[in-house]
């Protein structure tokens, strides 16, 4: 029944390194999910698990000593990974464009805000200045921006923070793009505006038909805006399935111990049971399952050999041992209060 | 902005009077008694005398100051000892050769020192960094007096190390006639050299620090995101801000010139302010000493305001951030 969705962005294994003075860093290290259409996939996991990094790898925005070391990135069939630096560009805040956690920091300065909305819009439209100017004012208006013909003329630093990220927004949609990637968009901001640009994502995704890859480490954002997720910990995708799936019947232990430790009032909570330990340190991953230190059901397999995503059932990922036929542990488990029977 | 301005300009006063008293007490810092080290060695009483009250210095020293103070403020700072031509008029003969020197030096300075600090920041780490980097050291760390003395060797006199012979367009570029009024260019190419190059080192390091720091902000990770060529990234989006701290130090760096020629001029026997006041020193002529201190540092000030000024009103949008 469930008809084939066209995924405009398939990344497959990817694998990005950093050098640094202690050796080499897998940030990211064999992760994949796929963008369909006009849909909003969610990008989440705790803090260094390596999801600005995965975004980046895919606008090929990374700092000197980080490069992606494997795995591919199809967006529309071709591989972002085999174009040339000016193929690229022209991708680049064109078809697919990025906004950022920190708008404060995140414009430039000594530039007017409609300087800065109308360069994306003459380097990739060929355009006249004054005919990039009246668009600009027109995506101000877009973005809900009061007076847009007078905050056109002037610099950033006359802008409240949800108002540059507005301009951030609007920038990154002049072009039309069919991904937007939104790393983060609201963390930065107060609870009221995080809500407001939330909203205004959610709506222009609507009208103007674009995919949005929201990366975030807040699982009520990923409720609100997400059509699909895939849960990252430590560099690697560890759940991928569609938004009522993840929440409804969570499968993954690092997935149950993060809604875990959400407060909620949909379902019954006994109590929060926090996932124990830390995160591990990329210099330092475990050999096994990445999360086996601090997984509450952990067999000794788990500590030795690395799970794969496997796909299990309708467009659904896992990277668990306790969902293949290899399975050593019990066949009823009880993860964060919540019982559950397991294959094996 | 204005309220600023005002601010900083009513700060100058008490600097300026401040350096008026400094300049002033020069007369009285010498040990002994000035009227007799000025007219020199071997001059009656009655010369002394003459000079003693010429010069007023029989006097009270604040009723001294106060008539130092009142004429200068008027452009008149008294005569020269030795020509008895106003003071005014010997500094006003020399001061334009040091602006013109300056100007030249500063421009020479920043002309290098940008281009090294960009090409060092757009590749930094590289060898091309490290070979820039290695020279600048070399001119931030050269005596400027060591580098007129080599350069005079080397072009003027011909002696090129490694006995390489020098090509002739290279001397008739470099070499140097009698200095004075209406210096042709070609005699201020060595000196400009001389003056300028470890300017062109601060300038080069400074671009280059400030071209880092701005190359790891946020704002140029979006200007990538949006599909910036990295040409442009560099020229449009970091060097405009990497450039304001730079404008600071260009500014105070001319500052310097004007008042710290004195050793250039000296070695190339150029006429400007601060041989002038070499040979002030040298023949005690104390009226033109006082002179030309007080205007090399009311012009110091006034750079300084200006730099001041300009820094602020190039950092305000980055200030407020
Ligand atoms: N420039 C860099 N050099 C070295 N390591 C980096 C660099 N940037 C990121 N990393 C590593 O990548 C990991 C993931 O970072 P990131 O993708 O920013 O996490 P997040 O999920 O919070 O967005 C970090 O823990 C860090 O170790
Ligand atoms: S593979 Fe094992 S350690 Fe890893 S999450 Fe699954 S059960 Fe836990
Ligand atoms: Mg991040």
């Amino acid at each position: 029944m469930t008809q084939q969705l066209e995924n405009i962005l398939e990344v497959n294994n990817l694998q990005t390194v950093f050098a640094t003075e202690g050796g080499e860093v897998r940030a990211v290290d064999g992760v994949s999910f796929v963008v369909p259409k006009g849909k909003t996939i969610g990008i989440v996991g705790e803090s260094g698990s390596g999801k600005s990094i995965t975004s980046l790898s895919i606008l090929r925005l990374l700092a000197k000593n980080g490069k992606v070391n494997d795995g591919e990135i199809l967006f529309k069939g071709k591989d972002l990974l085999k174009l040339t630096d000016k193929q690229m560009r022209d991708i680049r805040g064109n078809q697919i464009s990025m906004i950022f956690q920190e708008p404060m920091t995140s414009l430039n300065p000594v530039y007017t805000v409609g300087q800065q909305i109308s360069e994306t819009l003459i380097i990739h439209k060929k355009i006249s200045k004054q005919e990039a100017m009246k668009q600009s004012v027109d995506m101000l208006k877009l973005v809900g921006i009061p007076s847009p013909e007078k905050r056109v003329k002037q610099y950033p630093h006359e802008l409240s923070g949800g108002m540059r990220q507005r301009v951030m927004i609007a920038m990154a949609l002049a072009c039309d793009p069919e991904i937007l990637i939104a790393d983060e968009p609201t963390t930065a901001l107060d609870v009221t505006i995080q809500a407001q640009i939330l909203e205004l994502i959610r709506d222009l995704q609507n009208r103007l038909d674009m995919s949005v890859i929201m990366i975030t480490h807040d699982l009520g954002v990923v409720a609100e805006t997400c059509d699909y997720v895939a849960v990252m910990y430590a560099g690697q995708v560890v759940e991928y399935s569609d938004v009522r799936t993840l929440f409804k019947n969570p499968k993954h232990p690092y997935t149950l111990g993060l809604l875990n430790s959400l407060p909620r009032h949909d379902v019954d909570q006994e109590k929060l049971i926090p996932i124990k330990g830390m995160v591990p340190s990329p210099h330092d991953m475990p050999v096994g399952c990445r999360f086996a230190p601090r997984c509450p059901v952990a067999t000794q397999a788990c500590h030795t050999k690395p799970p794969m995503l496997e796909s299990i059932g309708n467009n659904e990922q896992i990277r668990c041992w306790m969902y293949s036929e290899e399975w050593d542990g019990d066949s009823e488990v009880t993860l964060y209060g919540e019982k559950r029977t397991v294959k094996g | 902005m204005t309220k600023y301005i005002i601010r900083r300009l009513l700060q100058t006063i008490p600097v300026l009077i401040g350096v008026s008293i400094l300049v002033f007490s020069l007369m009285f810092l010498i040990p002994g008694d000035p009227a007799r080290v000025m007219a020199g060695e071997g001059a009656s009483e009655q010369t002394i005398e003459n000079l003693r009250e010429k010069l007023g210095l029989n006097d009270p020293a604040y009723v001294q100051y106060g008539r130092f103070i009142t004429s200068a403020v008027k452009g008149d700072l008294g005569n020269s000892v030795r020509s008895g031509r106003p003071v005014m008029d010997e500094i006003s003969a020399r001061f334009w050769i040091t602006v013109e020197l300056s100007i030249y030096a500063t421009i020479l300075s920043v002309f290098i020192g940008l281009i090294a600090g960009i090409v060092s920041a757009v590749r930094h780490y590289t060898l091309t960094d490290i070979f820039i980097m290695i020279i600048a050291l070399f001119g931030l760390s050269m005596p400027n007096f060591w580098l007129g003395l080599v350069l005079i060797q080397w072009f003027a006199l011909g002696n090129l190390p490694f006995g390489m012979d020098m090509p002739a367009w290279l001397f008739d570029i470099v070499q140097m006639r009698p200095s004075g009024w209406g210096e042709s260019w070609r005699q201020m190419v060595l000196p400009v050299i001389t003056l300028g190059t470890g300017g062109a080192a601060i300038i080069a390091r400074m671009t280059r620090s400030s071209m880092l720091e701005v190359i790891g902000q946020d704002y140029i990770r979006t200007a990538r995101a949006k599909g910036v060529s990295e040409r442009l990234v560099i020229y449009r989006h970091a060097l405009k801000n990497a450039l304001i701290p730079v404008v600071t130090v260009i500014g105070l760096e001319f500052g310097g010139f004007l008042g710290g020629a004195v050793l250039t001029e000296t070695i190339f026997a150029i006429n400007g302010m601060g041989r002038l006041t070499i040979d002030a020193i040298r023949q005690r002529d104390f009226p033109i000493v006082q002179g030309t201190v007080l205007v090399i540092s009311i012009i110091f000030v006034l750079v300084n305001l200006l730099v001041d000024i300009s820094y602020k009103f190039l950092n305000k949008r980055i200030d407020l951030n």
